[in-house]
């Protein structure tokens, strides 16, 4: 029995609808591309829930999982838009400019 | 489901894979890096399949999925038999469905097991050599239709409780599986309702198969998730494994349920049954534990029968893995 291809697993990505990205569904375990195809559809398309499947052995994905490239411990707010906080500056320009603060509706 | 923690444990520690975590020795390191793991799963953290872990942890989600996979797998069975004599086409298709979706839970479960480092094979071995177990509510017989109903409803029910907070589970390939396994057996649960309402307004003799069914099946259910058990002692909630006590799961079914099999007119065998206000629970008869260790450890009245049709469904399709293996691989 074990002089065939050993078995191996497949990741399985499936889209839900059109428009919607590929999503992560689980994996399958196949000796090859044929059976995996079989099995993701058989296990992630059986009730019509998916419009398409990826499926891609596991060895060949490339994984990147290395927090000091993703995850660097530096000050990167100035990326975001959190990281632009200015209320009382602009209390104080508003103050040094005689204004008051603009009602919601008129903003445009 | 049946809390494991009360069965014997899946693997003996020499048959454990380390996987990448550091080797088990208690030495301060090892020490340091396990609270370091146990602080992370303990505050909401995930754990990946590529992540190291230690092998504690490992060995727990190993022996919670497997029995999972294993329930299952041998779950099905009960079913299979009313699939030839199902009363019409479309129940009979439904029916099918639902078989066949309970042997994919199996599969997307055997594969996160196989990944926590148990082969597959060894794993329907232990199955089929009564090493590991299988949920109480499947070693028990399949008498009539109405049993069909009661199942899919309420065993799933049951069941579906339990699971909904294993999507929480801190082993996310679990939890990720978990929430399409919920998808599907809220379908089943209404297949299996509306096998119990129809009976229930059909006549006198169908109304009283579901009485009969519902009288049977009330002590395995109140069984099914477990005796009690000390939060504090209990390794599958600390780390997060799973997210609530056999009790919590318990009192969750019967406040959903209750009302629902209430309103339908039928009557649930336990006297003792009532809500308490003030304490905000429910009141029961204690289960039958001596009756859930001896069906779990495979003496029920359908045990041997459905792992004797298991072995020999297993040799009937050994043939078609023997021809997956040895086919050329696909370029």
């Amino acid at each position: 029995m074990n002089d065939g291809p050993a078995l191996e697993p497949w990741e399985v990505f499936r889209r839900e609808k059109d428009g919607d990205p590929m999503r992560h569904g689980g994996s399958v375990m196949a000796p090859d591309a044929d059976l995996a195809l079989h099995y993701a559809r058989e296990l992630y398309g059986r009730r019509q829930e998916s419009v398409r499947l990826w499926i891609v052995r596991r060895a060949d994905i490339i994984d990147l999982e290395d927090a000091d490239l993703l995850q660097p411990p530096l000050d990167r707010s100035f990326k975001k838009p959190g990281g632009y906080v200015m209320r009382d500056k602009l209390a104080a320009a508003r103050e040094a400019a005689g204004q008051s603060k603009p009602k919601a509706r008129d903003r445009r | 489901m049946t809390d494991p923690l009360a069965l014997d444990p899946v693997l003996a520690p020499s048959d454990r894979a380390s996987g990448g975590a550091p080797a088990r020795q208690h030495d301060e390191a090892y020490d340091a890096w396990f609270e370091r793991f146990e602080a992370h799963v303990m505050a909401g953290g995930k754990v990946e399949s590529t992540d190291a872990m230690p092998d504690e942890y490992r060995t727990a989600v190993l022996r919670f999925v497997e029995m999972h996979a294993n329930s299952e797998l041998m779950g099905v069975l009960p079913e299979r038999e009313w699939l030839m004599r199902a009363p019409t086409l479309r129940r009979k298709l439904a029916l099918t469905a639902k078989v066949q979706d309970e042997v994919g839970h199996a599969q997307l479960l055997y594969r996160i097991a196989e990944d926590l480092g148990k082969p597959r094979e060894a794993m329907f071995d232990d199955l089929l050599a009564g090493k590991t177990k299988f949920h109480n509510v499947f070693h028990y017989p399949t008498v009539g239709w109405a049993d069909v109903g009661m199942i899919a409803w309420l065993v799933d029910a049951a069941a579906i409780v339990a699971q909904q907070a294993l999507r929480d589970s801190s082993y996310a390939p679990y939890a990720r599986t978990m929430r399409k396994i919920c998808w599907e057996e809220s379908v089943h649960i209404m297949h299996g309702r509306d096998v119990v309402v129809t009976m229930v307004t059909g006549t006198p003799a169908q109304r009283a198969a579901i009485q009969d069914a519902l009288d049977r099946w009330w002590g395995p259910l109140m069984q099914m998730h477990g005796p009690r058990s000390p939060r504090d002692k209990d390794m599958d909630l600390r780390w997060r494994i799973k997210a609530k006590s056999s009790e919590e799961l318990r009192q969750e079914f019967l406040t959903i349920y209750v009302p629902r099999i209430r309103e339908l007119g039928l009557v649930i065998p336990d006297a003792e049954l009532r809500y308490d206000d003030d304490a905000r629970q429910w009141h029961y008869t204690e289960p039958d534990w001596n009756e859930l260790r001896t069906v779990v450890t495979n003496h029920g009245p359908m045990s041997e029968a459905r792992l004797e049709f298991r072995r020999l469904a297993r040799a009937d399709t050994a043939w078609v893995r023997e021809t997956i293996l040895a086919a050329p691989q696909a370029a």
